[in-house]
């Protein structure tokens, strides 16, 4: 059972991470699993480095000069970080969707799904088109577009523009899926719809998210990780952490006494 | 699930290296043509500054038939006619500027602003023909009398005038930075936070003194900014000024008399140059003139962007 | 509780503001009455022949402005493959790469060069190209007008790139996508229609230019057989005719005026329509 805290099955190690801006440490010291397969949801007040912890795990940092990791991290016991691994390598492996939903303006739906394939050199047409197809359904996402493929993608609602952006994050086929407050700019029926989703693919994906809404994490996801002031104050089931939570700040947190 | 095996083929980083390197020579171009054109302008000029040192700024005996030339009666000529041009464009453009941004009726500032930006668009030598057969006849035929009879007691509106002449450089001029001073100052203006005008408004002022006080004074270096840029763009000018001016070296007082500047000087003189000192000459008032417009945009430049708010642009 | 000089303020705001319409109307005075004339003496001389025919010896009626008008055109076509393809990739340089330094200077020498005088480019491309080449060529003056191209364009692509969100680049890297990649087919793409815009309003700009072609091209009253020849332009041509002392000619000149002025309206005109915001997303 995905819920249960000895499956063994770990897709991301996490020793040790520590992310700088400068002087300013922004995550100071984590280590954590992630467990494969299931939901781990990473949550704290504003600026505590939820989001900061989620990007080092795709290498997102990189594209900040400022920006300086120490520690390690590994997918299926590879050092993502290492010098022999690209970026891009990694992101293929450990997608990600954002808080606000960018679809590719100028691209049409079926385009955007696709754009990760094609660019990385995938033009068989049967299988842009089976992965396309795939894709959308797992982001429950097909039924509404099947007939609109060619449509903009701009012309989708909210809540559809951002399962768009899932299925096109699906559709290169990552192992990891990281999601960083993916409901937050949603509608309470688009958000509901998200976290179905969730629940939908952690069958076949690892899945981090990041979400200030802990009823949210309550609900959907298997463990809990609550951030403070960049460190991993504690890290369990989530049953766990919103029943019996083993550190005060975590107590007070989830009982909503600060934050 | 071994990260190494599904690296690409020709891994992206090479890609990424050959495209950065390429777009980076491009973009250096850039100082490629600065230095393009400083060394072509000084080496040019070598001849004359030879011959004639720092004296060539300063004297006016332009002799071709004894192979000696100047620079100040072009230098005088470029000056005054880019001052005509600002006496007259910089209170009509910032007061235009403020009517479309402050008092002009919302469905006209659109269609009005994009009027204006056509004008900046009007190639020189079209204006240049329109001043030619139709604004200097006018000035000979109706302007230049009603300003001898009123004004004629200054020296800068009496002597002859025979059509072209410093006056009509200056006017054509002004319609030509016109365009630019009014668009850059409606950018500024319009970047100015609407809480000033709102804290005036409480005050109890007018629209002209809210005008006055919240977005002029608060908006003054900016407009400094959008003026020294037209001035920059007067300076050089050279088709309509060469068409209009009379092209007459000299340094006379009197507006309604012929003048030449540096552009109209180089325009006319340097094909049919046949003294190689003539044409070093003009190499060398060129430079000077890039010299002075080169500083005078930097000027501008320097003023729009320690002003600026997140909607100015250089303007072209 | 009206203060004791507000007569004298609603005067002084009414006045100021009747100032400010009546400086507007003189702003748009020039052009309209620029456009009255060309179109009043200009438009009767426009025929096919115009179009067509080269000028006509001094004193024979007639003839036309074809090779000035094919002579731009070429011109155009030189500037293009110069300035489009440096201007492009060096603005994208600018946006997407690049130290902030190195960036700034670079910015800063484009301004520049975007105020430099265009009779100055003249005279450079004269001692670099028209001299060695021992005469006057279209290559000159093509090569003239691309280089002025440069810097406009390089700094509107630019700008046009830094507009794109910064999302798309992020949401493209996330997907695994090579940064170079990322830049041609997601961020240009995206910003292809400013870009675009960018360039038509660059040529429209170096269409109208007569000074730097005065001395690299020069003007040809014939077709011009190859690019190393002299060449006819549109502007040379309106400009050698206005300052002749024939009437005939000073008529064709107006013609010539009418149509650079509606050629390069039409762009000006035309890239406005293009960028209305359709296919953005509003955010």
């Amino acid at each position: 059972m995905a819920n249960d805290p000895n499956n063994s099955a770990v897709a991301l190690t996490v020793r040790n991470l520590s992310v700088f801006f400068g002087k300013n440490a922004a995550v100071k010291n984590v280590s954590l699993d992630i467990a494969a397969k299931a939901v781990t949801a990473i949550i704290g007040p504003s600026g505590c480095g939820k989001s900061t912890f989620l990007r080092a795990l795709n290498r997102m940092h990189e594209l900040n000069p400022e920006a300086r990791m120490e520690g390690e991290i590994r997918l299926c016991g590879d050092d993502i970080y290492s010098r022999s691994v690209e970026s891009v390598t990694v992101r293929r492996r450990i997608g990600m969707v954002f808080q606000k939903s960018n679809p590719f303006p100028t691209m049409s739906i079926v385009e955007n799904v696709t754009v990760g394939l094609r660019l990385n050199g995938v033009n068989n047409r049967k299988m842009l088109a089976e992965r396309t197809e795939q894709s959308l359904r797992m982001a429950a996402l097909w039924d509404e577009v099947k007939d609109r493929l060619n449509a903009p993608a701009i012309s989708l609602s909210g809540g559809q523009q951002q399962r768009l952006c899932i299925a096109r994050a699906l559709a290169v086929q990552p192992e990891v899926l990281l999601m960083d407050e993916p409901a937050s700019a949603l509608d309470p029926l688009a958000t509901a719809k998200i976290e179905d989703l969730i629940m939908e693919l952690k069958k076949n994906y690892t899945i981090v998210i990041v979400t200030h809404n802990m009823q949210q994490a309550a609900r959907a996801s298997d463990f809990t990780a609550f951030f403070y002031l960049g460190e991993l104050v504690e890290f369990g089931s989530t049953t766990k952490i919103f029943t019996s939570p083993a550190k005060k700040q975590t107590e007070d947190y989830v009982t909503g006494r600060f934050g | 699930m071994n990260l190494k095996t599904t690296a690409a083929k020709t891994g992206p980083h090479f890609g990424d290296s050959a495209f950065k390197w390429l777009t980076l020579c491009m973009a250096l171009s850039i100082f490629v043509l600065v230095a393009l054109i400083g060394f072509e302008l000084a080496s040019g000029s070598k001849l004359a500054m030879h011959k004639f040192g720092w004296h060539f700024l300063t004297t006016s005996n332009w002799d071709p038939g004894n192979d000696v030339y100047c620079a100040a009666p072009f230098i005088f000529g470029t000056l005054v006619s880019s001052l005509i041009a600002l006496v007259i464009a910089v209170p009509i453009s910032i007061a235009t500027a403020v009517y479309l941004t402050e008092l002009a009726p919302q469905w006209l500032r659109q269609p009005l602003t994009m009027f204006i930006e056509l004008l900046a668009a009007v190639p020189s030598v079209i204006l240049g023909l329109w001043g030619i057969f139709v604004m200097v006849p006018w000035l000979h035929n109706h302007l230049v009398p009603v300003l001898g009879k009123s004004l004629g007691f200054l020296p800068l509106f009496q002597g002859p005038n025979y059509g072209p002449c410093m006056l009509a450089a200056g006017i054509i001029l002004a319609i030509m930075i016109i365009p630019i001073i009014t668009s850059v100052s409606r950018e500024i203006l319009r970047s100015v936070p609407g809480l000033q005008r709102e804290a005036a408004y409480a005050l109890g002022a007018t629209r002209w003194e809210v005008t006055r006080i919240a977005v002029l004074s608060y908006a003054k270096k900016g407009i400094f900014g959008a003026v020294i840029l037209g001035l920059g763009r007067a300076l050089g000018e050279t088709m309509a000024v060469t068409m209009v001016i009379g092209n007459i070296p000299q340094i006379v007082p009197s507006l309604f008399a012929p003048a030449s500047t540096q552009a109209s000087v180089i325009a006319n003189e340097f094909n049919e140059a046949t003294s190689a000192m003539l044409t070093s000459a003009l190499f060398e008032i060129g430079l000077v003139l890039l010299g002075v417009t080169v500083i005078v945009n930097a000027l501008a430049q320097l003023l729009l962007k320690t002003f600026a708010g997140p909607g100015a642009k250089p303007q072209q | 509780m009206t203060a004791p000089n507000h007569r004298w303020r609603n005067f002084k705001n009414v006045l100021m503001q009747i100032i400010a319409f009546s400086c507007a109307i003189l702003v748009v005075t020039p052009l309209v009455l620029v456009f009255y004339h060309l179109a009043k003496l200009g438009f009767s001389s426009i025929n096919v022949a115009f179009f067509t025919q080269l000028p006509k010896p001094v004193g024979e009626l007639g003839g036309g402005m074809g090779n000035a008008i094919a002579g731009t055109f070429t011109l155009l076509a030189q500037a293009a493959i110069i300035g489009v393809p440096v201007g492009v990739l060096g603005g994208v340089f600018l946006s997407e790469y690049g130290g902030t330094r190195l960036n700034w200077a670079i910015r800063f020498a484009a301004d520049i060069l975007n105020g430099v005088p265009s009779i100055t480019w003249g005279i450079v491309v004269y001692a670099l190209l028209v001299v060695p080449m021992h005469g006057y060529s279209a290559l000159a003056g093509g090569f003239v007008l691309g280089m002025m191209m440069i810097p406009l364009v390089m700094r509107t692509t630019e700008e046009v790139l830094q507009l794109v969100p910064a999302s798309y680049r992020e949401a493209a890297l996330a997907l695994g996508i090579a940064k170079w990649k990322t830049i041609v087919q997601i961020v240009i793409r995206t910003a292809l229609k400013g870009i675009v815009t960018g360039v038509l309003l660059a040529l429209a700009r170096v269409a109208g230019e007569t000074a730097p072609l005065l001395f690299t091209a020069l003007g040809n009253q014939f077709w011009a057989r190859n690019l190393t020849e002299p060449i006819s332009a549109l502007p040379l041509q309106i400009f050698a005719y206005a300052i002749s002392p024939y009437d005939d000619w000073h008529r064709q000149a107006w013609a010539g005026a009418l149509v650079l002025l509606l050629f390069v309206l039409a762009i000006n005109i035309g890239v406005r329509f293009l960028t209305r915001d359709r296919f953005q997303p509003k955010t």
